[in-house]
């Protein structure tokens, strides 16, 4: 029997199996390109320093999640990504945060632009009181709504992309509103998915849901990551640990641990991040 | 350490730690008198300890179930988990020992009835002291979390190993010069093999120690290079 016509068991028990070593796959792992590089970052609410000269490199299409107590500033340096931080009164930024190279701030910014590029998911699904279709639709409209069937392609596209298509394929024309609390929140998704953005910020996505809705968020951000840069804030750090491949831990507004999840969450470099994942008087 | 803000966890973590201590104290006392039994010839010594093995048996057992409820409860992370990982993994290596402790005093039993051997197993006393040692200080190395306790322990491992080879030279040439030598030469063969085994199982638990503390694997590398670098 030549080599080539062997039964495939047979060939597969010829070969010896390779030897992975997985810790030294990931030290020696080229580093993704730069999605957002933050710059000496840091807010003020009026006198109130929330940030405090954050510097971080946050790796395209790979998930990347803040934790840290509440008012450690995880959610403020989140929305300062999309500049949702412009809509508060009294809020100073010094500093830069550059998407793909672009200071964001920069005064030529179109920030509607930006925040196409840069989608965001809040905490409470947020549909808008019209159907399946149009919340999907909306994002697409406002730039200048393609012809009905390109529409409708990007609409299914979308919704499948969110993990939600099967769900709500027959029933596109009713109110997103009678949705289940999980399923609008990969509605929203979908939403945001829509209009192409390149990076995805999600808020707490998933801490008002149900276990298995919760499940079925974080199968998806495993999902979206081959597409899109994702940006997590999350209070539950098993999500954190599960779902995201870099892990910042935030306290008083300063960054006091950056590193690749699987490290921090077995061996945190930081007393503090020790303190805090281990759920320790600090 | 910083407390935990949940007590209840501290205290299920600490008896975790206790139980692994109240095993190797358990396994260092039914090794000493393992070889007790070979050395005195005390056939009631020898079927002591070998009753005695079911009790490490059970702590292997119970160490693995509490850990299980720690890990299902807490999810625990970092230093926690490295902790419980070590506990898991060193009882399996304690448990060992003892199944060792137990072959030495099988083989005092058999011994029992030949006479002494001419050195009164003076080869074998010295390489059961160097395990004793190692064994006592992996187990205060556990205790006090200390990882360059637990690199000189994975040194000395060495010198044991070192040791077996010379008995085994030694045996073997003395089984070829005086046939009738061969039952005792080859017991103390056993002995000295079940010895340098306890070498490496009290080894194993340091590289265990050295994880927990340092977080750095040294399996099959360099510890005490790994232990200076961190």
């Amino acid at each position: 029997m030549s080599e080539e016509n062997k039964p495939i068991d047979e060939a597969a028990q010829s070969v010896p199996a390779p030897v992975i070593d997985r810790a030294a796959e990931d030290k020696d792992r080229e580093p993704s390109p730069t999605s957002l590089l933050v710059d000496k970052l840091s807010l003020f609410y009026g006198s109130q320093q929330a940030l405090v000269d954050i510097d971080m490199r946050i790796p395209q299409k790979e998930v990347t999640a803040f934790i840290g107590p509440s008012g450690c500033g995880k959610s403020t340096l989140l929305r300062c990504f999309n500049r949702m931080n412009d809509l508060i009164d009294g809020v100073t930024v010094n500093g830069h945060v550059l998407l793909d190279g672009y200071d964001i701030f920069a005064p030529e910014i179109d920030v509607a632009q930006l925040r196409r590029r840069i989608g965001m998911v809040f905490q409470r699904p947020n549909p808008f009181p019209k159907t399946i279709y149009e919340n999907v639709a909306y994002g697409l409209r406002i730039q200048g709504a393609p012809p009905k069937a390109e529409m409708d392609e990007i609409v299914e596209w979308a919704l499948r992309s969110a993990a939600i298509w099967d769900e709500v394929k027959d029933r596109l024309k009713e109110s997103a509103l009678g949705l289940s609390g999980g399923q609008q929140q990969r509605l929203v998704i979908a939403r945001a998915v829509a209009v192409k953005p390149s990076v995805l910020l999600l808020d707490e996505p998933a801490s008002a849901l149900d276990p298995i809705s919760t499940l079925k968020i974080e199968e998806l951000i495993h999902q979206l990551k081959s597409e899109y840069t994702i940006v997590i804030v999350t209070h539950n750090m098993q999500q954190a640990a599960r779902v995201s491949d870099n892990t910042a831990f935030l306290y008083l507004g300063e960054l006091i641990e950056f590193g690749r999840t699987q490290q921090v969450f077995t061996n945190p470099q930081e007393q503090q991040t020790e303190d805090y994942i281990t759920g320790r008087y600090g | 350490m910083n407390r935990h803000i949940s007590e209840q966890y501290d205290a299920e973590l600490d008896s975790a730690r206790s139980l692994l201590l109240e095993m190797g104290g358990l396994v260092e006392q039914q090794l000493q008198q393992a070889c007790q039994s070979l050395y005195n010839h005390d056939l009631d010594l020898a079927d002591k300890v070998r009753t005695g093995d079911a009790a490490i048996n059970q702590l292997e057992v119970d160490i693995d179930d509490l850990c299980a409820q720690i890990i299902a409860r807490r999810q625990p992370a970092a230093t926690d988990l490295r902790t419980l990982i070590s506990v898991m993994k060193a009882s399996t290596d304690l448990e060992r020992i003892g199944d060792e402790a137990e072959r030495i005093a099988k083989m005092a039993q058999k011994v029992a009835n030949l006479k002494q051997p001419a050195d009164h197993y003076g080869d074998i006393r010295e390489m059961a002291s160097m395990v004793h040692v190692m064994l006592a200080d992996a187990l205060d190395a556990f205790a006090r979390l200390s990882a360059e306790g637990a690199v000189k322990v994975i040194d000395a491992d060495e010198a044991v190993d070192d040791a077996y080879d010379n008995i085994v030279k030694e045996k073997g040439a003395a089984m070829k010069s005086d046939p009738d030598s061969i039952e005792q030469s080859l017991t103390i063969l056993w002995v000295a093999r079940a010895l340098e085994r306890c070498g490496d199982h009290a080894k194993n638990l340091c590289e265990y120690i050295v994880y927990l503390v340092k977080g750095t694997d040294v399996r099959h590398a360099d510890a005490a290079a790994a232990v200076s670098d961190s």
